[in-house]
């Protein structure tokens, strides 16, 4: 028996990267357990890392490359060798490069984790500017909005400071623990949302923390709070312009840092004045004096942190909210101090290697890229609008789309809304490559070729994540199932075809070596550690840490933490947050309120999946064996419905079945259902393409309501209705 | 007589359930068949906070041979939020004294 110490990550999916113990015999990985001796998860593993050998071993895994045999949804595949597959393709991509320009061929990959570098070298060595985060996602609402907003307000990126800024972790001297933590939008303990392990918050409730916690669902942290704020799905930038309100006029602010290191807090002042408490208890339905308590609270805990989560992102004007709450940690003097939120960076960035390898400067990216020229805030951020991409797919305007390198996403099951559009753009490509591990409704529907992809015991890699500047090495434990490759192998050898000069290397090793330059390591040596942490100081501003120039303070227009930006004016966007109702809400529509009276909440993550993956591994399936619903006890009794009852959950646009869970902790004007719901176990074959239409709660969403900004989508704020679904309708 | 035991801090389990997959693993539990099992109580029944509360059950035999060899019973050496700790009766009583909302469990 051996055992290699690795680091959890792609694939299959996952946000985090835990330190893994893999147990092997005779070739075969016979245990996965936690390492106790990696710092960020020490020794803890979740229920889909104990359930890993199941997808490892699981008998519907993709072995071989294959071709369609039949037509697009037949199911009909002929197994194929690598070379052919790499000849294919290359010849299909080239002899489209030659038509129509390499921007015609598309790469999307789904939320891809340390695989993602590597397919951004891909996508740029080719020659397309045309990189598809999420599948697409429409308003890209996953974690941009809080990218872009932070970049453009201080110029970075923070995070909530757990510790993990040191392998000391918690022993830290450096470090403080957070006397007050605002878990918003987010259930970490279940989700460990990105960069952020859930269990993190659990350890500093231990050491103190108390917790206030936004949420319209009681979720355990939500339980244990000292205040549970149970808002209204998608009023946040009323609920923080309220709080910002409370905090101004009662001079409980950080007066110093305020004067000091921001931009316009004057026009902030004045801006929150139109948010008293009173009104904001209006429209978020939360109590007034909660809202005056919770931001009393907030500000007189020192130091204080914020946890922020995708549900604020999923809100159709998110960067309001996102912008205000932001305000909240600058002026309460939280902005990188210890236990506050912290500004952390990345030991070397594997995206910008992979834009300085093809000079992909944003010009030359913005220049061609799907959607350049819509919103002026994501050409300053230089990303591709989810949206447009579909809109081009079907229109051909400005030019036409011909191919997809579909890598690690599964399109239509999942975060994209308006699915039907969705899946009509993508079968009208011409030629379509799908990489993943099983044969998903996105292969079987679209894949003209199906490339089959390790997990992470089968292969090598470089872990970069946790929010901060920490990398570890992904040992390969075992030989690859079938004939099955990396990710980053496959882009490795087929990047080769395409362009040799831009992939002179001779296997990922020395890819990996070449990409860890600036972290100062070789891949090697890496392995040998396991991990590598970065140096982290705090208050970096006052250090002269944060400017290209070395002079104190941000890497903003103006040098502080802009308040009033600079950059959204210049984007033509309101430079103050502001609230706006969702796109249909009670408030906004009230005719269509009154047919679709319930507001819909989705996306709520599990322990046991991650996004669309896991539905075919029979432990983690067992825990949560249908699509689930959440919805308010008293509510389902006025709607006749009973606990575990098939429901129709139906708005304006569409509907899907999903299966009722009572529970009390709910708003009864919310209900919350699942999202990413395939069912591996049904026929594949068109039209059930495993049953993907039944429980997609993305159907009930329409096209066109992405915010001002091009960011921002109402996945967590739509009206709809619910009913019970008689025995003779379920088929 | 017990010898030893695992002590739960339940206040702070979320409920992971990642104690019951690593349990099954270790043991090759079939369909249906727990060595520790996570129960919800909700909070009307608690009087206020919402609580998870991992039960070991009878087929629990804290790990026997893990033990020989030094390591800890999967469950507390996989657990999510470290609630868990596995120990002399007598040692783990003692640490009970320290933290309240904790239970000690000896299953055999």
């Amino acid at each position: 028996m051996t055992v290699v110490r690795s680091i959890a990550r792609t694939a299959p999916g996952c946000h985090e990267g835990c330190g893994v113990l893999l147990h092997v015999k005779d070739g075969r990985l016979v245990k996965v357990e936690g390492d106790p001796n990696f710092p960020l998860s020490q020794g803890r593993l979740c229920p889909r890392c104990q359930a890993l050998l199941e997808v490892v071993y699981h008998p519907d895994r993709l072995l071989y490359p294959l071709k369609r045999a039949g037509e697009r949804g037949e199911g009909k595949w002929e197994r194929i060798t690598w070379e052919e597959a790499y000849k294919t393709i290359a010849d299909k991509f080239n002899e489209i490069k030659g038509a129509y320009g390499p921007e015609s061929v598309i790469f999307c990959t789904g939320t891809g984790r340390d695989i993602r570098p590597y397919l951004d070298m891909f996508a740029y060595s080719f020659g397309s500017p045309n990189l598809v985060e999420f599948g697409p996602l429409h308003g890209n609402a996953c974690y941009f909005p809080k990218i872009v907003i932070m970049a453009a307000l201080f110029g970075g990126f923070a995070v909530a400071d757990c510790a993990q800024a040191y392998p000391e972790r918690y022993q830290s001297p450096e470090w403080k623990v957070p006397k007050c933590i605002i878990i918003w939008g987010n259930e970490p303990t279940t989700s460990s949302p990105d960069g952020l392990l859930g269990h993190w918050i659990v350890d500093c409730m231990r050491r103190g923390s108390k917790l206030i916690v936004i949420d319209p669902r009681r979720t355990w942290l939500a339980a244990h709070a000292e205040i549970w704020v149970q808002i209204r799905p998608g009023t946040d930038a009323a609920l923080a312009l309220a709080m910002l309100n409370v905090i101004i006029n009662e001079n409980i602010y950080d007066e110093v840092f305020v004067k000091k290191w921001t931009h316009g807090f004057d026009e902030l002042k004045k801006r929150v004045q139109e948010y008293p408490p009173e009104k904001a208890a209006g429209i978020t339905w939360i109590p007034e004096e909660q809202i005056i308590a919770a931001a009393r609270m907030y500000a007189a805990s020192k130091p204080a942190v914020v946890q922020w989560g995708v549900a604020i992102d999923q809100s159709k004007e998110c960067i309001n909210a996102l912008h205000a709450i932001t305000a909240l940690w600058s002026v309460t003097g939280n902005m990188d101090v210890p236990g506050g939120n912290i500004i952390t960076g990345q030991l070397f960035s594997p995206a910008a290697i992979a834009t300085q390898r093809h000079e992909i400067t944003p010009e030359k990216r913005n220049k061609r890229r799907i959607g350049a020229g819509k919103y002026p805030f994501l050409d300053w951020a230089n990303i591709l609008p989810g949206e447009s991409l579909i809109d081009q797919m079907l229109t051909d305007i400005p030019y036409p789309l011909k191919a997809a390198w579909i890598q690690a996403t599964n399109t239509f099951a999942c975060g994209t809304a308006d699915v039907r559009r969705t899946y009509e753009a993508f079968k009208k490509l011409d030629f379509n490559v799908v990489v993943d591990l099983f044969m998903t409704p996105t292969a079987m529907a679209f894949a003209d070729i199906v490339l089959p992809a390790a997990t992470y015991p089968e292969r090598d890699g470089i872990s970069q994540g946790w929010g901060i500047a920490c990398i570890g090495a992904i040992n390969k434990a075992i030989e690859p199932i079938g004939e099955c490759k990396s990710d980053m192998e496959i882009n490795l050898e087929l990047g080769k075809r395409l362009n040799p000069e831009a992939w002179p290397w001779k296997d990922v090793r020395e890819m990996f070596n070449s990409m860890l330059e600036p972290a100062g390591v070789t891949f090697g040596e890496l392995r040998g550690k396991g991990y590598h942490f970065g140096p982290f100081e705090y208050r970096k501003h006052e250090k002269g840490l944060l400017r290209p120039d070395k002079k104190p303070g941000f890497n903003t227009p103006t040098g502080k933490v802009e308040l009033y930006s600079t950059v959204l004016e210049k984007c033509a966007l309101d430079p103050l947050p502001y609230f706006e109702e969702p796109p249909e809400s009670p408030v906004s529509t009230p005719e269509i309120a009154k047919e679709y009276p319930m507001i819909l909440t989705t996306g709520a993550r599990t322990r046991v999946f991650f996004c669309s993956e896991h539905r075919q591994i029979p432990s983690l399936r067992k825990m949560n064996p249908d699509p689930i619903v959440e919805i308010n006890p008293e509510t389902a009794e006025k709607l006749g419905i009973k606990d575990g009852d098939w429901v129709y959950i139906e708005s304006r646009y569409g509907k899907c079945k999903q299966r009722a869970r009572l529970i009390e902790g709910i708003h009864p004007a919310v209900v919350s259902a699942q999202h990413g719901w395939w069912f591996p176990e049904k026929p594949g074959q068109e039209p059930s393409l495993f049953g993907v239409w039944e429980s997609n709660i993305n159907l009930l969403l329409p096209s066109g309501w992405a915010g001002k900004s091009g960011l921002g989508y109402p996945f967590k704020s739509q009206m709809c209705r619910v009913y019970k679904i008689e025995e003779s309708q379920n088929g | 007589m017990a010898k030893y035991g695992i002590l739960i801090d339940y206040e702070f389990c979320v409920g992971c359930h990642a104690c019951e997959l690593a349990c099954k693993k270790e043991h090759n539990r079939p369909d249906g068949e727990w060595g520790i099992c996570v129960k919800e109580i909700e909070p009307k029944i608690t009087g206020g906070k919402l609580y998870y509360f991992p039960f070991p059950t009878d087929n629990c035999n804290l790990c026997g041979k893990r033990i020989a060899r030094g390591l800890k019973p999967a469950c507390v050496h996989n657990c999510w939020t470290n609630v868990m700790r596995f120990g002399t009766v007598e040692e783990l009583a003692g640490n009970m004294r320290k933290k309240p909302r904790t239970v000690l469990w000896a299953p055999h």
